[in-house]
């Protein structure tokens, strides 16, 4: 199977401990991260993850635990097939 | 490749914030071979064919929409114009056919299925006259299965003796459904040039150039194409229509994606993306505020029919860029009731029918979702069709008319349909007859195509 990559965005207020919420759920899932970014733009906090997802059948359930964990800490985690960005920003 | 940043947080922005969604994937299955000289073992198999193809399109197009993150609104089915099916079936038998499509949608769980259809431009046969008797009631005692007609085209000219038709069609319809303020008239649409690959309802059929089994894709955005123009308020029309292209580019390799991803999980061919902007009641989801932001304070006023050439233009333009196949109506739809800038348009009085008539001249479809005052006769209704079918006939367009005259309501009222069909501020007609030309029936002829002036 190729490789599938996912893009896990999260967006909200910042506060201590949000990066490692999100990457221990990761790591509970067994889910590399490949990539990851993170700034604060116009008072967000920017997170933006590039996640291995090529053994993951079930992303549903890595996204509901995810937006679990969002909803406790306030912000909102979103994840999204890579092909989606690479479609719609590169010719 | 890397993805950048900021193209990162564009997407997710777009989604999350603008509305950016694919409006709909509607799989076209063909049905001629269905037909049988037995009515009822033709239901069956029309029944059973519509389910084996698409059962499991609602669940799929889900777990795309999930794993992609982009909204999927619509899951619809179009099928073959079924007048091709009728041959000598009585008008009970097609009601009963309808009925069989309805329930065939309610079991997959799609709100819609189109293709109670017929073409008859030029002529009417057994099977055409008899779906054309059947349309009031089949359109009132079902709720999902949508009817188009087509009676007029470029190459034939207007079939006026079906457009007479049709007049007392839809008041019938109207009368139907009195209760509900004529909704069954929300679910037919009366085409001049209409094309075989539209996803979009109530218009959409299962054209006779098309293969077994086909998925179309309508891709939509006005409120991105806004968010987009507001960040540029100085700009001028050139970098207006530049910034429209971009966008819409953008937004169709969103739905080619989505709409392969789909296709491929049903194990049916990929067909066309429509590019349309399709506005929705949602806030900042409109297109006539995209029209609003090019300049023209509301929607209707002097400039709007050049803001709408310029803005279906460029839609054509990003999008013809982004995929090969594009088909279907493409452009810009603008329904009243479905757009909440063209609803206070027509509240404040800076639009009005003969406006929207015009200003059908330059974008896609035609009068669209427009209520009426009950009080519009059979015969004025087969006049605004015939005005529309002949924009679509010079023009050689696709145009449609699909109005509601909303029994015992008076111009200025405002009716709900309710959910996907919003609702609309009853519009007023002319007061003067139509009957004397209405009545003549017969044929126009088919226009010139050359000395074009």
């Amino acid at each position: 199977m190729e490789n599938r990559r996912a893009v896990v965005s999260v967006l909200g207020k910042d506060q201590v401990g949000i990066i490692a919420k999100v990457t221990t759920v990761l790591s509970e899932k067994e889910i590399n991260v490949l990539d990851i970014n993170q700034t604060i733009v116009e008072d967000f906090f920017t997170m933006m993850m590039i996640v291995d997802v090529t053994q993951i059948e079930d992303l549903d359930s890595v996204r509901q635990t995810l937006n679990e964990i969002g909803e406790e800490l306030g912000v909102k985690i979103n994840l999204q097939l890579e092909e989606v960005f690479q479609a719609m920003h590169r010719i | 490749m890397n993805i950048g940043l900021d193209e990162i947080t564009e997407t997710v922005r777009m989604v999350q914030m603008e509305n950016l969604d694919i409006r709909t994937v509607t799989i076209g299955i063909d049905l001629k071979d269905c037909a049988d000289a037995d009515f009822s073992a033709m239901q069956t198999r029309v029944y059973d064919k519509i389910v084996s193809y698409a059962k499991n399109l609602k669940p799929y197009a889900e777990q795309v929409e999930k794993e992609y993150g982009v909204p999927i609104i619509n899951k619809r089915i179009a099928v073959t114009p079924i007048s091709e099916l009728l041959g000598n079936a009585t008008r009970e038998q097609a009601i009963e056919l309808a009925k069989t499509l309805d329930k065939a949608a309610a079991d997959i769980g799609v709100d819609f299925i189109g293709g109670y259809s017929a073409l008859v431009h030029k002529g009417v046969t057994k099977g055409d006259q008899v779906l054309l008797d059947s349309l009031a009631e089949a359109l009132t005692v079902t709720d999902r299965v949508c009817a188009s007609i087509s009676v007029a085209t470029t190459r034939t000219g207007i079939n006026m003796d079906v457009v007479k038709q049709m007049g007392t069609i839809i008041k019938e319809a109207s009368e139907n459904t009195r209760d509900q303020d004529g909704i069954a008239c929300a679910k037919l649409v009366v085409f001049s040039n209409p094309v075989e690959d539209n996803p979009f309802m109530a218009g959409a059929f299962h054209g006779t150039g098309e293969g077994d089994a086909v998925l179309n894709v309508g891709v939509s955005g006005p409120g991105v194409v806004l968010n987009a123009l507001k960040k540029h308020p100085e700009a001028d029309l050139g970098e207006v229509s530049q910034v429209i292209k971009k966008t819409v580019f953008k937004i169709t390799r969103a739905g080619e994606l989505v709409g392969r991803a789909v296709a491929d999980q049903l194990d049916v061919p990929f067909g066309i993306l429509d590019l349309s902007l399709a506005p929705t009641n949602a806030l900042n989801d409109s297109v006539a505020e995209i029209l609003e932001e090019i300049g023209v304070e509301r929607v209707g006023t002097h400039g709007t029919i050049a803001a709408l050439a310029l803005m279906n233009d460029a839609v054509k333009k990003g999008g013809a860029m982004a995929s090969s196949y594009v088909g279907g109506l493409s452009g810009a739809f603008i329904p009243v009731s479905e757009d909440n800038g063209m609803i206070q348009g027509v509240n404040d009085g800076s639009l009005t029918l003969p406006k929207l008539e015009a200003m059908t001249c330059v974008c896609s479809v035609g009068l669209d979702m427009i209520a009426l005052s009950g009080e519009a006769s059979a015969e004025t209704l087969s006049g605004i069709i015939a005005d529309e079918a002949a924009i679509g006939m010079i023009n050689k367009k696709t145009t449609a008319v699909r109005v509601i005259p909303v029994p015992d309501k008076e111009e200025g009222t405002m009716v709900e349909f309710g959910g996907l069909l919003g609702r609309a501020p009853v519009m007023g007609v002319n007061p003067f007859s139509s009957e004397g030309f209405v009545k003549r029936g017969g044929r126009i002829p088919a226009p010139l195509q050359s000395l074009i002036n």
